[in-house]
């Protein structure tokens, strides 16, 4: 395994460095349950982020959450460590109802970029100097913020379907050379989903990238919004990253909601918990590598059905589990649902069998996939991305390791059962398409390694000692404003959701800060200079769900 | 048709025919069933029935369908196509990645307001005759989304639906079932009035001239298509 670039030791900074490097900048504290926070003003937005980023080493910001309150806006600035993930610290920039305008961070994290346009999409915050301030999500000709407060939804919309027009065109346009601009998308088979990629090229390479989403955006968080703690949250995080990755996504919330509120889940359901999350990420990593053979070589009869084949295992014994092959809801705010299906020798031995016929399944993609020349010409020193890059951009979990980033939520910010378990955290230096499909596929082996400890627990525990579930009140009421961001690791790398509680039985605001948001920011970055199909490539071992890049 | 006059028929003009049926279904329902041969030469001679019903049987045997994948749904749909479920059993499993070389469309997601458009002329640029299936709730009523401020209540606001197969997501089995069910109406010549389909392509100049367009008048050119959601009207 290797061993990618040595992780530094982080120096713990404490409140008090935290304080003194903030001074009197800090106009108060708002500390979240999570982490330390601190209130500054909208025009020191930049220069506090990067003392913070140069200073202290807080070089990951997490996360962005914008709100309305009724007496003004609010922009919360989730920032953590790549080397350790426990340190964060919140920047809350309040602006007036009035005149909601912030500076911008861009500069400072290239991410922000992304994450502000959503504020201002679904909030109505502006951001001063702003390179691009674009709506994100909804069509440009939207009226309204549909998260601000006094939003109407009945209200009629508009929306256009034109031409897009080449960004690139006045500029690149003279009697030699000419561009091309090219949608693909956002019906497209490479584009997993309805992503629309507004592509222009001169000749065979691409010069400007725009990835365009929005076409799966289903208020997910409005709908997270809306419902109660106890009950009506938990089925939608199954279709945030709905390739199968059910449990994993399930997991964020239920982390989250349990922190928030204070609940305890028995050792017996972590156990359940880790052995099912982890079956879902050998799902989701199998259909990632399925449909990159379906991207590269157009490979719809061997690799996309030898992946399917294995899908199909991985489903059946989440079905056993579960009840449900993709949809899970499986887990319970302190807990699971129930507990392993009847006769359980007979489902542990299926699963044990499964994982018994994985390394020799493991062998087969290596034969015909990362040992294929075609593949490896392919893949091979494309879509390159450097680990400075991956960090500015937020990027997390595969990606970010198959660029010698060593972070894993799982073994940086320990929940569940995985402290106690045996595994490594994979990571390849290679910053290119192939070292991202060698980690996917080493994690499918790391995968098989937990449950195995998994399974070996739950055949021997105590018959007496099988609680699922702990006792949790019939409703939830947090205490007002408690703010809590929690994440974990996804499939697609860190899931994290804020969740601001406004003492009622539903979050006040709840956020998601999706891996997949992220990853994909950072697709002009691999992908411009190089040829199309590289393009392609790049996108496909990127491994994108837009049902969770749209949310 | 009296068999006293059989040649007459053939030369005579469709309209009485077309009448009837309009009045029936609705004007401007779709005539998929009705094809170009039976147009010119008039309706049921034998021969023409039997080449019908012949090409029933064809259209129901053979389907392209659309490559097609929106959001969860589109999952299952490709355990449908793959091993295991292989829907290319039932001689419907030729996925086309263009519309152009389609007859089938499995709607397989949520449809979101900026993703309307782009179905809608997706759904106009395969050949006729075509027949869709609606994959899940969300493409029912927006299913678990339903109440969202930027989901459209079912598919059936934009595009004609032949076949619903309910389920959040359906089983694959239950995808199979549903196209079995096309085939079966598509080999006996069954075709489905369109029910609800509020939301169209419009030139934005022919729109009535209210708030909000007024509001966009600067933005959009008059020749430009919109699609406007009357949210207050859904379902
Ligand atoms: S019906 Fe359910 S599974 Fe299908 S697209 Fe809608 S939410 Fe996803």
């Amino acid at each position: 395994m290797s061993t990618g670039l040595e992780r530094e030791p982080s120096v713990e900074v404490t409140e008090g460095d935290l304080e003194a490097l903030i001074g009197d900048r800090a106009l108060a504290r708002d500390d979240h349950l999570n982490a330390p926070g601190f209130v500054i003003r909208p025009d020191d937005v930049q220069d506090v982020l990067t003392d913070l980023r140069d200073e202290a080493g807080f070089d990951h910001l997490a996360n962005l959450t914008a709100q309305q309150y009724p007496d003004r806006y609010e922009s919360i600035y989730h920032l953590r460590k790549y080397a350790d993930p426990t340190q964060e610290v919140s920047i809350v920039v309040p602006t007036t109802t009035d005149e909601p305008v912030s500076q911008t961070a861009e500069p400072v994290f290239r991410t922000a970029d992304w994450h502000e346009r959503e504020a201002f999409d679904l909030v109505g915050i502006d951001y001063e100097g702003h390179p691009d301030p674009r709506r994100i999500l909804l069509p440009e000709t939207w009226q309204g913020h549909p998260l601000s407060e006094g939003y109407d939804q009945e209200k009629p919309q508009l929306v256009t379907l034109t031409e897009h027009a080449n960004p690139v065109q006045p500029d690149h346009h003279d009697d030699e050379s000419d561009t091309m601009f090219l949608n693909i998308g956002p019906h497209h088979p490479a584009t997993h989903g309805v992503l629309h990629i507004e592509t222009v090229l001169d000749g065979e390479t691409v010069v400007d990238v725009d990835p365009d989403i929005g076409y799966l955006h289903r208020c997910e968080e409005q709908m997270c919004q809306n419902g109660t703690y106890r009950h009506q949250i938990m089925p939608y995080p199954d279709r945030w990253d709905y390739v199968s990755a059910g449990l994993l996504n399930e997991w964020a919330y239920a982390r989250t909601a349990e922190d928030l509120a204070d609940i305890d889940v028995p050792e017996y359901a972590q156990v359940i918990r880790t052995m099912g999350a982890e079956l879902c990420r050998i799902a989701s990593h199998m259909l990632a590598l399925a449909t990159f053979a379906l991207d590269v070589y157009g490979d719809f009869t061997a690799i996309f059905q030898y992946g399917m084949r294995d899908r199909e295992v991985v489903q059946d014994i989440l079905e056993d589990l579960t009840g449900q092959r993709l949809m899970f809801n499986y887990f319970r705010l302190g807990g699971v649902a129930w507990d392993l299906p009847e006769p359980r020798e007979e489902f542990i031995e299926k699963t044990r069998d499964f994982l018994d016929g994985l390394p020799a399944k493991v062998d087969e993609y290596h034969d015909l996939l990362t040992a294929n020349e075609i593949f490896q010409i392919r893949t091979h020193d494309t879509g390159i991305l450097e680990p400075e890059v991956a960090k500015q951009y937020g990027c997390t979990g595969p990606v970010a390791r198959g660029s010698g980033i060593d972070y894993d939520i799982r073994r940086d910010d320990p929940y569940g059962y995985y402290d106690n378990l045996e595994w490594d955290v994979v990571t390849e230096d290679g910053c290119d398409n192939y070292s991202r499909v060698l980690v996917r596929m080493q994690e499918v082996e790391e995968s098989a390694k937990i449950i195995e400890q998994c399974l070996d627990l739950l055949e021997d525990w105590p018959e007496d000692e099988r609680t699922v579930q702990s006792n949790v009140p019939r409703t939830l009421k947090p205490d007002a404003d408690t703010e809590i961001y929690r994440s974990v690791e996804g499939a697609k790398g860190e899931l994290g959701i804020y969740i601001r509680a406004d003492g009622t039985d539903k979050p006040g605001r709840f956020k998601i800060r999706s891996p997949c948001f992220h990853n994909l920011s950072a697709l002009p970055e691999l992908s411009e200079g190089e040829y199309v199909p590289d393009l392609i490539a790049s996108l496909g071992s990127l491994d994108i769900v837009l049902g969770e890049v749209d949310r | 048709m009296s068999s006293e006059q059989p040649r007459q028929q053939i030369y005579d003009s469709t309209a009485p025919s077309t009448d009837t049926r309009d009045s029936r279904i609705g004007e401007g329902a779709d005539d998929r069933f009705n094809s170009k041969l039976r147009e010119a030469f008039g309706s049921t001679p034998f021969i023409l029935t039997k080449f019908d019903k012949f090409m029933n049987w064809v259209r129901g045997n053979s389907m392209f369908m659309l490559q097609f994948g929106i959001a969860c749904c589109s999952i299952e749909m490709m355990h449908t196509y793959a091993i295991k479920h292989d829907l290319d059993r039932f001689g419907a499993g030729v996925p086309r990645a263009s519309p152009r070389q389609a007859d089938v469309m499995i709607v397989p997601g949520t449809i979101v307001s900026k993703f309307g458009p782009r179905m809608k002329r997706v759904y106009d640029q395969m050949p006729e005759p075509k027949f869709v299936v609606g994959m899940g709730s969300c493409t029912i009523s927006g299913g678990p989304f339903q109440e969202g401020y930027n989901v459209v209540k079912g598919a059936e606001e934009i595009i004609p639906i032949d076949i619903h197969v309910p389920g959040c997501p359906p089983r694959p089995e239950a995808l199979v079932y549903g196209i079995a069910k096309l085939q079966e109406r598509i080999r006996n010549g069954e075709s489905t009035p369109v029910v609800v389909k509020p939301y169209e392509l419009e030139e934005f100049g022919d729109l009535p001239k209210d708030e909000l367009v007024q509001k966009l008048a600067d933005d959009i050119d008059e020749e430009d298509l919109v699609m406007r959601y009357n949210w207050a009207d859904s379902p």
